[in-house]
């Protein structure tokens, strides 16, 4: 019996084992420099636009695996749009930040559009999208760089040599402001689980083994303090990270929480069934590309602060970065299965192979064909599982 | 005394949970027309799917003697080499290829890397003039109409050099002069030898064609009719198809006040989503009281889901037309939302495909028509979904571990309850149940009629569709007759039996002919 409890408790972590697993063999590889305060700082930085790209790519997967490969265009249309707004046309930065949520959403809702209503496969629709934004952010850019100088734009969106929150303590070389942080956010993790278990107790309903629970939250209270030690021995909490927390913590309550999240497991778990229950399936549809516009033109932002400039090469391969996340992190492709904490740990397994192999000086070529290898390998892993279920 | 040439011996089958077939026994002489009959479900296609090696040889028990030699196929191929061809009742042709191209799919005629395009449309032409059919071989399966469809299938299995040829329910779809044509065909057949096995729901269509006609009823071979020697009038075949023990099988129900009219239909029209001509639903009024059971009995066609779907927020079907009446005020349903609003629910024959997630646990399925219920502004509270998952996996006996069980590692018996609960818990007045114990156990079967019986004590109304007339007859307080997208008789539980509902289908149908 224990045997089975180890055997269910392996295959429900898998990927976080995974992770420590590849965390542990760079570590031994680059001599311990992947776990450096600046490493750990730069892999959230560099990698907030997977974050947050993931997180509305796992909305469309959820709804049947359907994907949106227009992401890295629209990333790239948005900015560029918006460093022309700011540059060129001297638009004040507040006004250029709602402009491009607007463009975000407006191509969103144009592609949900097509793909929920008028039943376009989602594949070709993005495929179209990709081409019409990559061409258009030439069009915008008209085929050149701008510079980004609003200190403003920068700083909300993290980007440049100080993105990061300032230390409020001014303590030397230890981000007083950042470890704080840690602290209060496993107490509110801890009271809200109490919260919850009480609540429970006093209701009736069942309640998981006390001993689990304990260590669930001693693990995870754990990982949040060494992680913000390690970014408070560096500059502190990356602006960055302040972004797609907040993208996580919304996404995440809303997939697991709310009507409307269950409702993109319903569709992607069985459509008809779900249409069946009263329930407006193609609505899901729109609302999934809609959300992904949003959350494009939101790494737009991001990406073009932390370039401080609009190139309209940028955002190439986005989409894919956004997609393995979702797969290695255990969404199905089939649709109706996958978490935005699953998610979160694929684009933390892909940017740790990142960081891990341009440490070791891996040739970038190789650095693709293994990301693709675990891509491929993440996959199969879903689908042989899901097949020994069945049987 | 012919050859006999094909024997199947002591055929079991059996799924999980259930015996298909049960020693079943079945003689084909060369060059007889060999009628298959029995009710829905009770094992025919099975039996067919065993002979050609659907079911592969391993899977099942008993001997298959073709040709004088025992027979261990383990695919389709190896049946269809021995000249053994079935033409399932689901036309299996790609509508944007060429009807030649369809003749020999996964036979084609060349080389393998250079397909012989002339051989391939030459030889298909031959064989339909062989089937009666005037039309190219190059003409787009889409382009034709049903009938003809079914005739390439035949030609199809002709140039497969069929010697033994299996029709299931070939007439199903097809209108009065398109059977007689095909009927006329397979005796056209037989005079040149040609053996066939035939699977039909239409007795006149049987007595016209078929030399014998072996009954089959809950998995067993019942008996063999011989038209030279036995009586195989129509009355006879039924007597045999249903004629089974019905004692226990049903629970009692408490003598029941049955109230008011809570819902009536009237002259409902349905025509069918894709070809919008046909009519699907003709004209079609019922109701249902307060604490009744109204059965709806008809065989597989007959409308029965169409006309429910199409009530159910018009789920299917268009260009709908009639009136629906809940507590004597008219209502318009025009999407599911509304219809679940309006005290109506819909639990589905098909619970894989339309009801449940197969890939979510018991407690998502069990709240999904009803989300509201358990949720605040929209936000689910996830204890309170548990605890109605829990009471309804109580209140139903369902068999699970937990209601964090994934729906798709449950039997058969417990899925359909946990699609009832998802319905019961949407707090419906009316019910419309569509086939609620296909392919369950008789135990689980038994627990489903308590439930019915709960229901109709609480003072819901209950619709079951049920192609099992045992069933229609022990449930229910009044029976409609459904055939052919029409209302064709309406009989109290009290007079109505099963020969008095065969016939009432049978006479509707030969009327139109």
């Amino acid at each position: 019996m224990e045997k089975s409890k180890v055997y269910d408790v392996v295959k429900k972590y898998t990927m976080i084992i995974v992770l420590i697993l590849v965390t542990a063999f760079f570590t031994w590889k680059t001599g311990g420099k992947i776990l450096l305060p600046q490493n750990v700082s730069n892999l959230i930085a560099q990698n907030a636009y997977v974050f947050v790209l993931a997180t509305g790519m796992l909305l469309c997967i959820l709804t049947g695996g359907n994907i949106d490969l227009s992401v890295g265009s629209v990333v790239c249309f948005v900015g560029a749009i918006g460093a022309t707004l700011m540059e060129s046309k001297g638009v004040n930065v507040y006004v250029a930040i709602l402009v491009m949520v607007a463009v975000g959403l407006l191509i969103g809702a144009w592609q949900g559009f097509w793909i929920a209503y008028m039943h376009i496969p989602p594949f070709i629709t993005t495929l179209a999208g990709m081409l019409v934004f990559r061409g258009l952010s030439n069009v915008v850019l008209q085929g050149m760089t701008v510079s980004l100088k609003s200190e403003t734009f920068i700083k909300i969106f993290g980007g440049g040599a100080d993105c990061y929150i300032p230390d409020l303590f001014g303590s030397e070389g230890f981000n007083m402001t950042c470890m704080l942080v840690g602290v209060i956010a496993c107490a509110i993790y801890v009271i809200i689980q109490l919260k919850n278990r009480i609540a429970r107790a006093k209701k009736g309903y069942e309640m998981d083994s006390l001993s689990g629970m304990l260590v669930k939250t001693i693990l995870i209270c754990a990982v949040i303090l060494v992680f913000m030690f390690r970014l408070a021995q560096y500059k502190g909490i990356p602006t960055a990270l302040i972004w797609v927390m907040v993208v996580v913590l919304i996404y995440g309550y809303i997939t697991s929480n709310t009507t409307v999240g269950r409702y993109f497991y319903a569709v992607g778990g069985n459509e008809k069934a779900t249409k069946l229950s009263g329930i407006n399936t193609e609505n899901v549809y729109f609302l999934a590309y809609l959300n992904m516009g949003l959350l494009a033109a939101l790494a737009g932002m991001l990406t073009i602060a932390r370039m401080t400039s609009a190139q309209p090469t940028y955002g190439q391969n986005y989409e894919m970065d956004a997609i393995g996340s979702c797969f290695i992190g255990g969404a199905s492709a089939y649709g109706g299965t996958g978490t935005v904490p699953g998610v979160i740990v694929g684009a933390v397994l892909m940017g740790v192979i990142n960081l891990g192999m341009s440490i070791m000086g891996v040739d970038a070529n190789w650095q693709k064909v293994v990301k693709g290898l675990v891509l491929l390998a993440a996959v199969i892993f879903d689908v042989v599982s899901k097949k020994g279920g069945r049987d | 005394m012919a050859k006999i040439l094909l024997e199947m011996k002591n055929i079991t089958k059996t799924f999980p949970g259930v015996k298909a077939l049960d020693n079943v026994n079945l003689q084909v002489e060369e060059g007889e027309i060999h009628a298959l009959v029995g009710e829905n479900g009770a094992g025919k296609s099975t039996l067919m799917n065993v002979l050609s090696g659907i079911y592969p040889y391993g899977t099942y028990e008993g001997d298959i003697v073709y040709d004088g030699e025992v027979c261990k196929f383990s695919k389709i191929k190896d049946s269809e080499e021995k000249g053994i061809v079935i033409i399932h009742q689901e036309l299996a042709l790609v509508p944007y290829m060429t009807i030649g191209e369809n003749m020999f799919l996964g036979n084609e005629r060349g080389h393998k890397y250079a397909l012989n395009w002339n051989e391939t449309y030459g030889r298909a032409d031959e064989l339909l003039r062989t089937v009666g059919l005037k039309e190219s071989s190059r003409t787009l399966i889409k382009d034709i109409g049903v009938g003809k469809q079914q005739l390439v299938e035949i030609a199809k299995a002709l140039a497969k050099n069929a010697k033994l040829l299996i029709l299931d329910e070939p007439t199903a779809s097809l209108n009065e002069s398109d059977s007689k044509a095909l009927l006329d065909l397979l005796l056209k057949f037989k005079k040149q030898g040609m053996t066939s096995i035939i699977i039909s729901h239409k007795l006149n269509e049987i007595s016209y064609v078929a030399d014998k006609i072996t009954v089959i009823r809950d998995g067993s071979t019942i008996e063999t009719l011989d038209k030279k020697k036995d009586d195989i009038s129509e009355d006879r075949i039924i007597k045999g198809m249903v004629g089974r023990d019905l004692t226990d099988r049903f629970p009692k129900r408490p003598e029941q006040k049955i109230g008011d009219v809570m819902m009536e239909i009237k002259d409902w029209t349905v025509y069918h989503p894709l070809y919008t001509e046909r009519k699907v639903v003709d004209n079609v009024s019922m109701n249902v009281r307060k604490g009744e059971v109204v059965g709806i009995s008809g065989l597989m066609g007959a409308g029965r889901t169409e006309l429910a779907m199409s009530v159910f927020g018009r789920s299917y079907g268009t260009n709908i037309s009639g009136t629906v009446k809940i507590k004597g005020k008219e209502v318009h349903m025009n999407t599911i939302k509304s219809a679940i609003e309006n005290g109506l629910a819909y639990v589905t024959e098909d619970r894989k495909g339309n009801g449940l997630i197969l890939s979510n646990p018991i407690k998502i399925n069990t709240t999904l028509a009803n989300l509201k219920a358990v949720s605040k502004h929209t936000v689910i509270d996830k204890d309170k979904e548990y605890a109605v998952a829990v009471e309804y996996k109580e209140k139903l006996k369902t068999k699970c571990p937990t209601v964090e069980q994934n729906v798709g590692n449950l039997s058969g018996g417990n899925q359909q309850k946990v699609l009832l609960a998802k319905w019961m818990f949407s707090n419906p007045d009316i019910l419309i149940l569509d086939e609620p114990t296909r392919g369950i156990d008789v135990g689980a079967k038994y627990e489903i009629y308590c439930i019915i019986n709960q229901l109709v004590a609480e003072g819901k109304s209950v619709i079951m569709i049920s192609s099992e007339l045992p069933e229609v007859l022990g449930m229910c307080d009044r029976i409609y007759i459904m055939n052919e997208g029409r209302m064709v008789g309406e009989l109290s539980g009290k007079e109505a039996t099963q020969e008095l509902i065969m016939s009432h289908i049978l006479k509707s149908g030969k009327k139109e002919a």
